[in-house]
């Protein structure tokens, strides 16, 4: 199966290891990847600024470089909700391209588990595992179970991790409230969105998180900052990185 | 002042800010638990949804046919486009029975309208029943919150409040002590008063009768005590049958307080012998809302306040940050529709976590619709020029895949070699309490194509 992989612009800057961790995690389950060069942003900070004019060239840009692949796979909820739920909105309605682009682009957990159908994951991960429940990934595409509607859903990232061996999962007061990040929000409302990122850290120190995972390095990049800051002794690593590390398909590739 | 800045002084007493969230997510983790024990939760949103689009879609037949209805009970309706009108229809009903004490159970619709001021001016002493309402009307205040008007305000200083007011002990903060107060406070209130007024929660317009949901039966109190009873509605308060409040029932109290129903469902369908009732139905924008299909649905708000509840930012910034009647994720949608210049903060006072939409008991899109506003602000030139130039420059590069290629290499190398007190300087708003990640030698697209190089494919 041929798949293209879409590398969110922060993450091809600042965290070239998710990228990679991505690309080990796809080989593992024998699927070939291949990295459209010409991409860079899908066009969130744009649209979520209300700029839709700006964001428009970089949504078709988007449906240029990913046309014609069979899935588009991205390590980020918030990113590949852009593309399914606000591209038909910037794209044209009649373009048949676009729709099929937007159909195609899968979050990893997502397209692990309904694609692949990947169940149980071989591995081991001995330590104490704090998931932080991204909200796009969770209230937009569905991944999981969101506290609010009561309805049962299995969490996809938990299922996957959750046969590793040795791993624990930690209980949080509050398991999907978020972070505070929210793109140019954590800027702009700088006091509330921090206060929101404490509240969350503090959630996994008390419940003894030892490393903290999420499906989006947006959310992680704003807990690692603070935890950084506050010089808390708590590991960040984004869901591709763990099961990298899990199955052990990790080699040579992690360079910081 | 923006939201941002009336935030960041909600913030600056931390504690405060952390009690009153702890305060709300207590009331949220409630809802939480009632709406886990109806086993139809969700098709009781999903129906009370389609009841409500179902009346928007025939509004102006549902209220002809209220006003018929409640015109035969020997209710007076009465019409107001905006504001003013309804203020002056109110005075006009007191003024023809030289009614100089008004007494008032919750209406965040007369809130909307500053009815108080506007009765004030002309002579009328009116009292808010609401123990919320009344706390901050002494306190010459205005509610922080729609169900929770007091929220904001500690035991302690609703202590203060009654000692200066109500002649209570000084240092006095035991709840049931302050509320007994208040009860006989109020109940001479109640006995002097020549007319009630209350809010709406349901108009029936099959029956052309009203529901009014509280807790502390105040509204029953106001307006069967003296001769003249003033119900003052916003026009989406509609729901075409009394079946229908077989749904809404059993989700507003659930979704508001985590109570299975309000103490008091009170319905009024005429006035007592020798009696009047008056409604008022008003507009004030809400029609120019209908006629927009993307913003539409949020007349379909019942006022429960549970988005307010469960949205972290209101309950870390305070309902008084939004500078508005109605606070939270459906007062930032409403708000700014009215006044757009001056609201213009209130859609990015929200991370989009969709929280408000997934707990909304009548299922509207509330994050949806706070995203697409930002585009109408856009739109009208209001989202700031530094915001919109650097989302032309951002959205300048990334349209150029060397440039963001070129730009990142720089942004990295410099991030990597510039001494910390550089990076760290007051302009960095990320960096006052946050660290910036490791800037890596090489971008991902590097590593990779180098990883190719080495497996002898090159690029697949």
């Amino acid at each position: 199966m041929k798949v293209a992989l879409f590398i969110p612009c922060y993450i091809d800057q600042f965290y070239p290891h998710v990228g990679m961790a991505t690309v080990a995690v796809l080989e593992h389950f024998g699927v070939q990847v291949d990295f459209p060069d010409a991409q860079t942003c899908c066009g969130q900070p744009m649209a979520n600024s209300g700029c839709m004019d700006e964001a428009r060239p970089l949504a078709e840009k988007f449906v240029n470089t990913f046309d014609g692949y069979e899935y588009v796979v991205a390590p980020s909820g918030s990113c590949v909700s852009m593309v399914r739920n606000h591209y038909d909105h910037l794209c044209d309605h009649h373009d048949e391209r676009s729709a099929m682009v937007r159909r195609r682009t899968l979050e990893l957990s997502e397209f692990l588990t309904t694609v692949l159908k990947v169940s149980n994951v071989p591995g081991r991960f001995p330590h104490q595992v704090g998931l932080h429940q991204s909200c796009h990934g969770l209230r937009e595409l569905r991944l999981g179970p969101s506290s609010e509607v009561m309805k049962p859903r299995d969490g996809m990232m938990e299922s996957l991790l959750t046969g590793l061996e040795g791993i624990r999962f930690s209980t949080l007061s509050r398991r999907d409230e978020c972070c505070g990040f929210g793109g140019t929000f954590a800027v702009a409302e700088e006091a509330i969105s921090c206060m929101m990122g404490d509240d969350r850290v503090n959630d996994h120190v008390s419940a003894g998180t030892e490393v903290l995972t999420a499906g989006d390095m947006s959310c992680l990049m704003h807990l690692e900052g603070i935890i950084r800051r506050r010089k808390i002794p708590m590991r960040v690593m984004h869901f591709a990185e763990i099961m990298a590390e899990a199955i052990g398909a990790e080699k040579g590739v992690r360079s910081v | 002042m923006s939201h941002p800045a009336l935030a960041q002084a909600f913030v600056d007493n931390r504690e405060r800010a952390q009690w009153h969230d702890k305060a709300l997510w207590f009331v949220r983790e409630k809802r939480d638990r009632m709406a886990a024990s109806v086993p139809e939760w969700e098709l009781l949103r999903e129906t009370a949804s389609g009841i409500k689009r179902h009346t928007q879609s025939r509004m102006a037949e549902y209220l002809e046919q209220f006003e018929a209805n409640a015109t035969k009970n020997g209710i007076v309706v009465h019409w107001a486009t905006d504001a003013h009108e309804h203020n002056e229809i109110v005075l006009s009903i007191l003024q023809r029975h030289s009614v100089k004490r008004l007494v008032k159970s919750k209406s965040m619709l007369t809130e909307e309208c500053h009815l108080n001021p506007f009765l004030e001016k002309h002579g009328i002493d009116v009292v808010d029943t609401d123990l919320g309402e009344r706390i901050v009307q002494l306190r010459k205040e205005t509610p922080s919150h729609i169900v929770l008007p007091a929220i904001h305000i500690r035991k302690e200083e609703v202590g203060e409040c009654f000692h200066e007011h109500l002649g209570t002990e000084k240092g006095a903060s035991d709840p049931n002590y302050l509320t007994e107060a208040a009860r006989h406070h109020l109940r001479e209130r109640f006995c002097q008063a020549g007319a009630g007024l209350t809010g709406v929660n349901f108009a029936i317009a099959e029956t052309g009768g009203i529901v009014i949901c509280t807790n502390e039966g105040n509204a029953d109190l106001g307006v069967g005590l003296p001769k003249i009873h003033i119900a003052c509605m916003g026009m989406e308060k509609l729901l075409p049958r009394a079946k229908d409040l077989s749904v809404f029932l059993r989700l507003l109290a659930r979704s508001a307080t985590g109570q299975p129903v309000t103490t008091y469902s009170s319905h009024f369908h005429g006035p007592q012998p020798g009696c009047e009732m008056h409604v008022v139905i008003v507009d004030n924008g809400r029609t120019e809302i209908l006629k927009s299909p993307e913003f539409r649905r949020s007349l379909d708000c019942i006022r429960c306040g549970a988005c307010m509840n469960t949205c972290p930012v209101y309950r870390r910034s305070g309902g008084h940050s939004y500078e508005a009647t109605v606070p939270g994720p459906i007062g930032s949608i409403l708000t700014p529709l009215q006044t757009p210049e001056k609201h213009n903060s209130l859609p990015f006072a929200c991370t989009l976590c969709g929280s408000c939409t997934d707990v909304c008991p009548v299922k509207i899109d509330l994050h949806q619709q706070l995203f697409t506003l930002r585009e109408l602000l856009d739109n009208k030139r209001l989202i700031g020029t530094s915001k919109k130039l650097s989302m032309k420059v951002v959205s300048g590069v990334m349209s150029r895949t060397w440039l963001f290629n070129l730009l990142g290499g720089i942004a990295r190398t410099s991030l990597r070699f510039m001494p910390r007190f550089l990076i760290y300087n007051p302009l960095n708003a990320w960096g006052k309490q946050r660290d910036l990640p490791d800037a890596p030698k090489q971008s991902f697209r590097q590593q990779y194509a180098e990883r190719q190089k080495q497996k002898g494919g090159g690029k697949s």
